[in-house]
């Protein structure tokens, strides 16, 4: 449930609500809580906002194991719970 | 070292990992300290060491515990009774996270009320709910669930949401912040900590000193960890370096997500917003100032005032008595020595939150460590 996902910024806008990149996933969120990230950081993102900076190698790699770990998921239950 | 290789051997088959966390399990084994016992408090290090087979690789050399560490486990079954009123009795729109979906309360669930007709709407993010209170006229109650990665996210929506003007919309707080569980694992040990491995987005929120009290005080080794293999493995060695040099300290292992002083703007929301109260743990029972409620000036936001409710302490029924999840928690015991595990309590068919969530310790060994598996 603590889980944040890093996403890579692709916009700021003064409602603070971003396009954000997923590993290919494009969706906005709240970037309210990181005044410092601009476009190209990475941040960490949890419930529809963002909580943190995290450098770019723990992004892409956090990325890939979370791809993995769906790819895994998928293949032995098929099923996903309300992410959250 | 003939040892330590036929252990890797052996473990082939359930460490898919880089050569960097084979080389870190290794060290690990090689390691001239034997019999440490560490606890991790985080509901994604639970299923990442079950899923790693990081357990059994280290079985004998160091055990790993879990501990209270999902906030969809530690609510309490008043605090689910309490959101089932909210849809049921006063008829509001309950929004909630995925997980809380199928907690058992006392005698329902949300996902069984949400059968029987309640309204009750999964969503991904707090704000959801004030989109849904935007456009509909009837009460809507966001079920506020999470330790400190998820409080600031809900701070900011009550903020927005007395901004707006939005009357509609009310918030149950069952927020909890981990160091007062912490210190009661510290005061009340069930099993020896010779380590914590502290949670690594809790820690991006909240940064180091909040956890500076556990070295001080009890002499326990901390260290903050990433998710993946090679972080839980890094931070294992880091925890056996401490205990080798008898010198207890917190140390940062994610220090790529985490920065010493925390997010201060994620911690000036939360303060605004929330002070902290007594609130009820599963397995645990009440810990002081472990809860966070919503201050006088949001109190027009509190669910609790608005529907003048509070949690009350229920009869369990039989079957529920015989569930152990509180007793995993505070890792009394382990979930296969549970009379339920893998008999009456599976994923498809839980009992106890702890088999209910993705993220619990039940899940995670059913899912991975179960005999056979």
């Amino acid at each position: 449930m603590c889980l944040a996902i890093p996403a890579k910024i692709l916009n700021r806008r003064q409602d603070n609500i971003s396009k954000v990149d997923f590993g290919g996933v494009i969706k906005e969120v709240d970037v309210t809580l990181v005044p410092e990230a601009s476009v190209g950081d990475y941040v960490l993102v949890h419930a529809g906002f963002a909580i943190g900076v995290v450098e770019e190698k723990e992004a892409l790699e956090t990325l890939e194991l979370l791809r993995q770990m769906a790819e895994q998921s998928d293949a032995s239950d098929g099923e996903q719970d309300g992410a959250s | 070292m003939h040892q330590t290789v036929n252990r890797m051997e052996l473990h082939k088959g359930i460490d898919p990992g880089s050569r960097y966390s084979k080389a870190l399990l290794e060290k690990i084994l090689l390691e001239d300290i034997e019999h440490l016992s560490f606890m991790e408090v985080c509901g994604t290090h639970t299923m990442a060491i079950s899923r790693f087979g990081i357990r059994r690789a280290l079985a004998g050399k160091i055990e790993l515990h879990s501990g209270p560490g999902c906030p969809v486990c530690v609510t309490d079954d008043a605090e689910i009774d309490l959101a089932i009123r909210m849809a049921g009795e006063f008829k509001a729109t309950l929004c909630t996270f995925g997980d809380m979906m199928r907690v058992p309360g006392s005698s329902s669930s949300l996902l069984m009320e949400k059968a029987m007709g309640s309204r009750v709407v999964v969503v991904y993010s707090p704000l959801y709910a004030l989109d849904i209170a935007r456009q509909e006229d009837r009460q809507i109650v966001f079920l506020a669930v999470g330790f400190e990665t998820t409080v600031p996210s809900i701070a900011l929506t009550i903020m927005r949401t007395k901004q707006e003007g939005v009357k509609n919309l009310s918030f149950l707080s069952l927020n909890k912040v981990i160091p007062p569980a912490l210190n009661f694992l510290c005061e009340n040990r069930e099993v020896r900590i010779d380590g914590f491995i502290l949670p690594g987005h809790v820690s991006t929120v909240i940064g180091v000193k909040p956890y500076e009290f556990i070295p001080r005080r009890f002499g326990i080794p901390c260290v903050i960890s990433g998710f993946e293999q090679a972080d839980i493995l890094s931070s294992i060695l880091m925890l056996m370096d401490q205990n080798k040099r008898g010198e207890p300290e917190v140390r940062d292992q994610y220090f790529r997500g985490v920065r010493r002083e925390g997010n201060l703007k994620a911690q000036e929301v939360i303060e605004e917003v929330f002070e902290p109260c007594d609130s009820r743990w599963r397995g645990i029972g009440m810990l002081p100032l472990s809860g966070l409620k919503l201050k006088d000036k949001y109190k027009d936001f509190d669910a609790m005032e608005r529907f003048n409710v509070k949690p009350q302490v229920v009869y369990s029924s039989q079957v529920k008595r015989a569930c152990k999840c509180g007793e995993v928690l505070i890792a009394r015991i382990k979930p296969p020595q549970c009379p339920l595990f893998a008999v009456s309590c599976d994923p498809e068919h839980p009992v106890g939150p702890c088999m209910v969530s993705t993220e619990g310790t039940c899940a995670a060994y059913y899912k991975y460590e179960r005999a056979g598996v």
